[in-house]
């Protein structure tokens, strides 16, 4: 369990703010980060990894002070059980993919695990490869997998999809779930995709000027007037067509395409770009198998 | 008909022991200047520089009182059977003292310019500065490494003012070629100044068009 409870003056595009937060997080928790730029996100993760330091406050891992400034105690960050997934992904150039698994672990007897690594991430043809060879959706499984190798306790990931197409984003997703879920490992992650966070995460927590300022479960926290739709999808709109009396919307749900119908009244605030929930009221739809291959 | 090469090799000699000493100095230095947060920086930076700007006999003089047997620190040297003034190892301080800026200085904006994320990443892997430093910053300096052997090396070849005033012209001690060519001319002996010229003009630029040529890309000089 993570009890972190900090204050930092942080320096933003805005000038000077504090980010004030108080959170719990349980083990094994998948929680999403969720705001506009500068709200803190960032430097939330910073300084639970311990690459900035909080002006006051504490935190503590697992019932182990990792700081707390009144008792002047600082864990120095090679010392903090934390997988760190940058947003440049941050491979080392001068080595290769598998060079750079290798440099994560401090114990030269596991390099074995460094291949299981690529393996499970699907980089066994690419270890030999230097990063700037790499496609983006590879060097930031290749991130992942260098965070991982280390059996981090907890892995902080700061938009790490964010680059990615959206095939490519639905994949990696997946795969961080299955991966978190396997071994227990707390994540949190920062993304500004609500379809994302959506996939992902059990619980967000909204931060705006340094401060939480909504936290719960998705549906709750993005679903204003709460509809208890009996299906309801998050999704995008692509393209707005006026049609006779109607318009027809298309929305892109996850990566397929949807199309829907709205009166004037409904289309009012929204345009191309627009986030919206798409939920029908009871009604039986037809459940078919799908086969993934054909 | 044949010369003295004996010049030649001193100058040499004195390049690439000026060159492995700075080496060895340059890149905890240009470590220090890049990442310190010490208030020290601000005077230590343009002290490095400082040769840059000044006329060499500044500080060959300098070198002189420092460490002439008139003065305590010189005198005690000289009780201990070291010799540094006019003396190759008087040279040497002074090559390095001198050629310091041209060692240190690219080697710094190499690091200064070497992406922090990347130093963050290896920190959060559990890595030391020690071996972040040997395997992760200076893998990947490379160019500004091989910039400041260069220049510091190329530096040294060219001295003049330093050279003379340390190490006067004592031959096969400290009669470097350049002393070396000055003294010939002075005597009026052309032709050796000639031949010396020559070999030092061909042997500068084929350092210098080699380094060009492997680093077409990476990097530039200044």
């Amino acid at each position: 369990m993570i009890r972190m409870n900090v204050r930092k003056t942080m320096t933003t595009q805005d000038g000077e703010r504090d980010l004030n937060v108080d959170v719990t997080i349980e083990r094994g928790e998948v929680l999403a980060l969720f705001g506009p730029s500068g709200a803190g996100k960032t430097t939330l993760l910073r300084l639970l990894a311990g690459l900035s330091r909080p002006d006051e406050g504490s935190i503590v891992v697992d019932g182990e002070t990792w700081f707390d400034s009144r008792r002047r105690i600082n864990l120095a960050l090679q010392k903090r059980k934390v997988g760190f997934v940058f947003q440049d992904y941050s491979l080392f150039p001068n080595m290769t993919v598998r060079e750079n698994l290798l440099f994560a672990l401090d114990d030269r007897s596991r390099t074995g695990e460094a291949d299981e690594w690529l393996s499970v991430l699907d980089l066994t043809q690419l270890a030999d490869q230097k990063p700037h060879q790499l496609s983006g959706g590879q060097k930031q499984r290749a991130a992942l997998a260098r965070a991982l190798v280390r059996r981090p306790e907890i892995v902080l990931l700061d938009e790490p999809l964010s680059a990615l197409d959206i095939d490519l984003r639905l994949k990696l997703q997946d795969e961080l779930i299955a991966v978190c879920r396997k071994q227990n490992i707390t994540a949190i992650l920062v993304s500004h995709d609500v379809s994302e966070v959506f996939k992902i995460s059990r619980r967000v927590l909204v931060m705006k000027e340094g401060k939480i300022i909504r936290s719960g479960a998705p549906e709750n926290v993005f679903v204003e007037n709460n509809v208890s739709g009996k299906f309801k999808f998050t999704g995008e709109i692509v393209a707005i067509k006026k049609d006779g009396v109607v318009n027809i919307l298309t929305v892109r749900i996850g990566n397929t395409m949807t199309q829907v119908v709205a009166t004037d009244e409904e289309i009012v605030r929204l345009k191309i770009g627009s986030r919206v929930i798409v939920a029908a009221k009871a009604f039986n739809p037809m459940i078919l198998e799908y086969n993934d291959d054909r | 008909m044949s010369y003295d090469l004996e010049p030649l090799f001193l100058t040499f000699r004195l390049a690439t022991v000026t060159t492995l000493i700075l080496f060895v100095l340059g890149i905890p230095l240009a470590y220090w200047l890049s990442f310190s947060k010490s208030r020290w920086r601000i005077v230590i930076e343009p002290l490095v520089s400082l040769p840059l700007v000044l006329p060499p006999t500044v500080l060959g003089f300098y070198i002189l009182l420092a460490f002439s047997p008139k003065y305590a620190f010189g005198h005690f040297l000289e009780s201990n059977g070291i010799h540094i003034v006019f003396s190759f190892w008087g040279l040497v301080i002074g090559s390095v003292l001198f050629s310091l800026p041209f060692m240190v200085n690219p080697i710094k904006s190499g690091m200064q310019n070497f992406p922090v994320t990347l130093i963050e990443a290896a920190y959060v892997l559990g890595k030391s500065k020690m071996e972040i430093l040997l395997k992760v910053i200076l893998p990947n300096v490379r160019p500004a490494l091989l910039t400041g052997i260069v220049m510091a090396f190329a530096h040294t070849i060219g001295e003049f003012g330093v050279v003379l005033m340390v190490g006067g012209n004592i031959p096969g001690e400290t009669r470097v070629a350049s002393v070396a060519i000055f003294s010939e001319v002075e005597a009026l002996n052309y032709e050796t100044a000639h031949v010396y010229s020559l070999i030092l003009v061909v042997i500068s630029f084929l350092v210098l068009f080699l380094f060009y040529f492997f680093n077409r890309k990476s990097v530039r000089l200044f």
